[in-house]
């Protein structure tokens, strides 16, 4: 067995400043703040990934006024007219219109509601879960860690979307429905990250030291290990939204998520599927809708991890 | 001014009664970092020469640039984000003197390990930990020695001998995991003498070791220096520790050279401010009990900006407006030693030009 | 060795067990399976004879003791679907999905380890922008959109490729290159990163500081250390393959198991989707069990634990 040496940090020696474990809490977090802003500026990923997301916001936030028409609206007259730039298309239904004559362009905006809806509230509820629980198993140990892993463990080994889609189609289509099964089904997930944390942070020396000039468990959660989760947990939820999001189209896509009466990207890809070869606008352009919105979560995802996980920071490159 | 650079090494050349041939001779060498946060100015113009079978210690706090300096000697420094500004480091290697930091890619590699084997500080990290320690030792044998499996196998075994792993044989399929870190900077050792260099770079390698271990590791390094002829530079943050083993000691600041003496002379006459703070503050045998250490005031110097003073000045006691101004050179204080400081300790007065 | 693989083998079961039981309370969120798998013009009197010949009206604890006993043994009853042992027509599924999860796997593997390797070796240059760019693309682009697409492109368009079916030699190119997509972009990036991130490893700098050249570091110490990460990756990502099969095999009409989940849980066939459900998780429980295996095999520091 190896013996137990310090082991201090490794590279040329170039820091200036104090041992990082002694380091204000408080400070290192402002600290990452001003080097975030300095990031964010610096680095074109994030910025960009921040914009195209807060299009999506906006689109669903002001959706009846950027929608050219009420999506719902039917005109059979109307069907399968292609984009304004194809022959036949017209700046009328700038994205055409499906096979009930229901403007595209509309109905992708109005689709942002329910790809937002689900996941943020999704991720908030997964999130709580999994930091409730994920800080009483961390915290004590035992068997109750024992029963709450074991239940999370389970959830992980069977594949995800089998979970989703099985409980979808055992409590029916709604978006209520659909929001507590990402919430619920994703909560293992927060759970594994924040227990992780909990015991990394209480076994490192600054907590331990902490304990020893007699720091209570309260002292410890508040001063110590919530503002170290704040970054794993930030940057997951932003992943996992995004994943979220993606889910939710898959069900959609199977007929799953929430009623063909309300626009979704997802019904909306299920609905062009059958038309794919003679109006394949239908069924690809919401497919845009996701990856834009994918994309900017995924590109701000990045640029967050790179800025809160300090562990990455450090190794420096 | 102070004129050149060679005057300069020459002035610090090694103790009397040595023969004076250089192996080593760096002048002017600068290393910066290109970070996010901005340049880090980590080595200005460091110049320094090492004799043959010569030990050299090199002392400062972290964020000096003793090891940045030594390491991009070899160019072990990750380039980028660290670049070499300026500087040369003349070197007899086995195919003749030539310039370390401007020869190519093939003929550094050609260097390292087989001239020049290099110590490094973590040996728990140092270590590839899905190859086995013989491996690791074995390998640049094939390479610089061009010794086939067998012969490579045979030495390897002999290495881990004589640096002290016992049972020496089957301990050449372990794997880093199963070796303390005592053993495993023994295996270290083992790897930077195995292709029988000229020149020993040991950068902190005791720092991460436990008190008693330390010892036995400077032992081992001692005992292989005299017995393979070997150069030493070796890099720590710890006086003391360079007192038992060095001839010459370089101190280095805020990436300059502070003072460079006889490890004898720097005990004994320290001229730099920072050189006396330090050993101020090291606990001594003849010390009176009731006497306290001091330690120096103030933190290490920002390296963000490219010294246009003296680094230390923000923390020197006998500071005045010429430390704040200009960038002290380095004055001869008499065979062997000299100081980059403008005020004269020995007189206790600022220099007179 | 042994007992670390001894001690994850019986992780494995229990986890199994775990499964069976989530799988039987899963179909009874609602209270009541009968009410969901009766057509919806059923009568009351018609849905209370399927409760009672499913077995559904017996109390719960004999329900689950049943369904427990018979799933330990691989019975989960008939389909109500196909009138015929679930568990018999699972496992006649199974061997068009492993063809797919495999062939997807190997596209992910064989395009994602050299992009990421060569992108993390040389930060900044073409490669790596491009080796971020599969590795975003894998990541924002739906595998059901992309298989759309795929459709549209080169059977609609260009006549290539088949559109469906599992007949010909090169059906499978279209579904194993829109499910590899994910894995695949989840490759680059772990492989660029971990080279990335093994470059600037001290054992790195100690290999350069013995004279070795750049293309033995690569060989010798980069790759072996980064296969590490992947190995434990390509365990998780089978699991995902599975999942992912739900969409692409509904799109293709690939006749595995993912297809048969779409087509069970649309009809409601309970049987059917338990078996699935179950069968599924035992594959993806051996398959983190063969990972960790393979992990003891190349890291000698689970090796040689004790």
């Amino acid at each position: 067995m190896t013996s137990e040496q310090p082991q201090p940090a490794s590279g040329p020696d170039l820091s200036p400043s104090a041992d990082p474990l002694l380091e204000d809490e408080r400070g290192r977090v402002r600290r990452a703040l001003s080097y975030g802003a300095k990031l964010l500026l610096r680095d074109k990923g994030g910025m960009i990934g921040l914009s195209l997301f807060m299009v999506v916001v906006f689109a669903a936030i002001f959706a009846p006024y950027i929608a050219l028409h009420n999506p719902l609206q039917q005109d059979l007259t109307r069907s399968r007219q292609p984009p304004a730039w194809r022959d036949g298309g017209s700046w009328e239904y700038p994205l055409g219109t499906d096979s009930l004559g229901r403007d595209m362009f509309s109905r992708i905006v109005y689709g942002s509601r329910v790809s937002l809806t689900v996941g943020f509230l999704g991720v908030a509820i997964a999130l709580s879960i999994g930091l409730v629980l994920g800080l009483v198993a961390g915290f004590a140990g035992g068997r109750v860690d024992n029963v709450i892993m074991g239940g999370a463990n389970l959830f992980l080994a069977v594949p995800y979307l089998l979970i989703v889609v099985v409980v979808a189609a055992v409590v029916g289509r709604s978006l209520v429905n659909v929001v507590l099964i990402f919430g619920i089904t994703d909560a293992p997930l927060f759970v594994r990250i924040t227990r992780g944390e909990v015991l990394r942070i209480r076994n490192s020396g600054y907590v331990e030291s902490a304990v020893a000039i007699g720091a209570g468990r309260a002292r410890i959660l508040f001063d110590h290990i919530l503002p170290n989760l704040v970054g794993p947990l930030i940057t997951v939820a932003t992943f996992e939204m995004s994943a979220m999001i993606f889910y939710e189209a898959g069900l959609g896509f199977l007929g799953l998520s929430v009623p063909p009466t309300i626009p979704s990207w997802g019904n909306m890809l299920a609905a062009g599927r059958q038309y794919l070869a003679s109006t394949p606008w239908v069924a690809t352009y919401p497919g845009f809708a996701i990856i834009f919105t994918a994309l900017g979560m995924n590109l701000f995802g990045d640029w967050l991890r790179d800025v809160l996980d300090p562990r990455l920071r450090r190794k420096g490159r | 001014m102070t004129g050149c650079v060679t005057c300069l090494t020459r002035a610090c050349d090694g103790k009397e009664g040595k023969r004076l041939v250089s192996i080593l001779e760096v002048s002017d060498l600068a290393v910066e970092f290109n970070t996010i946060e901005g340049v880090v100015h980590a080595v200005n113009g460091v110049s320094f020469s090492l004799d043959s079978r010569e030990t050299l210690g090199i002392v400062g706090e972290s964020g000096s640039g003793k090891s940045v300096s030594m390491m991009s000697l070899l160019r072990l420094i990750p380039e980028p984000p660290g670049r070499i500004r300026s500087g040369s480091a003349w070197f007899d290697s086995s195919k003749g003197r030539v310039d370390l930091l401007s020869l190519s890619k093939t003929k550094r590699a050609a260097v390292r390990g087989r001239d020049i084997g290099f110590v490094f500080q973590d040996p728990m990290s140092s270590l590839n930990p899905l190859m086995t320690v013989g491996e690791q030792i074995a390998e640049s044998m094939r390479l610089h020695l061009e010794l086939g499996d067998r012969e490579a196998r045979t030495r390897t075994v002999e290495l881990l001998d004589r640096v002290g792993i016992p049972a020496a044989a089957e301990r050449y399929g372990n794997y880093p995991h199963q070796f303390s870190g005592g053993m495993r900077q023994r295996v270290m050792i083992a790897i930077a003498i195995a292709c029988g260099p000229k020149l020993l770079i040991a950068d902190e390698p005791t720092t991460a070791l436990d008190v008693t271990v330390q010892a036995q590791i400077l032992d081992l390094v001692k005992s292989l220096r005299d017995e393979l002829g070997l150069a030493v530079i070796w890099i720590s943050h710890d006086l003391g520790v360079v007192a038992g083993l060095a001839d010459r000691v370089i101190v280095m600041y805020g990436g300059l050279v502070a003072e460079c003496a006889s490890v004898d002379e720097l005990y004994e006459q320290p001229r730099h401010p920072y050189t006396e703070g330090l050993l101020e503050a090291l606990p001594r045998v003849d010390q009176d009990r009731g006497e306290e250490l001091r330690s120096i005031e103030g933190t290490p110097p920002d390296l963000y900006t490219a010294p246009g003073a003296c680094p230390f000045a923000p923390r020197c006691s006998y500071t005045f407006d010429r430390c704040r101004r200009e960038v002290p050179p380095r004055y001869v204080v008499n065979n062997g030693h000299d100081t980059a400081c403008f005020y004269d300790l020995a007189e206790r007065r600022p220099r007179s030009e | 060795m042994q007992r670390y693989l001894l001690s994850r083998a019986v992780q494995s079961v229990l986890l199994l067990l775990g499964v069976i039981v989530l799988v039987f309370f899963l179909v009874r969120l609602t209270g009541d399976p009968a009410r969901l798998m009766a057509p919806r013009e059923a009568s009351a009197q018609d849905i209370a004879e399927l409760r009672a010949l499913m077995g559904y009206d017996r109390p719960l604890p004999v329900q689950f003791a049943d369904f427990f006993s018979g799933a330990i043994r691989g019975d989960f009853g008939n389909s109500v679907h196909y009138r015929a042992p679930a568990m018999a027509l699972v496992v006649t599924r199974l061997p068009a999905t492993v063809e797919l999860a495999l062939s997807a796997l190997l596209f992910a593997v064989l395009v994602g380890v050299p992009l990421g390797v060569i992108g993390g070796s040389n930060p900044g240059s073409i490669w790596d922008s491009l080796a971020r760019g599969v590795g975003l693309i894998g990541q924002t682009v739906p595998n059901f959109w992309i298989a759309l697409i795929f459709i549209l492109v080169f059977s609609v368009n260009l006549g290539w490729l088949p559109s469906f079916g599992r007949g010909h030699w090169n059906s499978i190119v279209l579904p194993a290159v829109s499910l590899g997509l994910f894995p695949l972009g989840q490759i680059v990036r772990l492989m660029r990163s971990a080279v990335l991130e093994i470059r600037g490893e001290d054992y790195i700098r100690t290999a350069y500081s013995k004279g070795i050249n750049d293309r033995r570091i690569y060989v010798a110490h980069v790759f072996r250390n980064a296969a590490i990460p992947l190995v434990s990756m390509l365990g998780v990502q089978f699991g995902y393959l599975l999942g992912g099969s739900i969409y692409i095999e509904t799109i293709f009409a690939w006749p595995g198991l993912g297809r048969m989940i779409a087509e069970s849980v649309a009809a409601r066939d309970f049987p059917l989707v338990q078996a699935v459900a179950v069968f599924t998780s035992l594959v993806v429980v051996a398959m983190n069990l063969l990972t960790d295996v393979a992990y003891a095999l190349i890291d000698p520091r689970i090796r040689y634990d004790k």
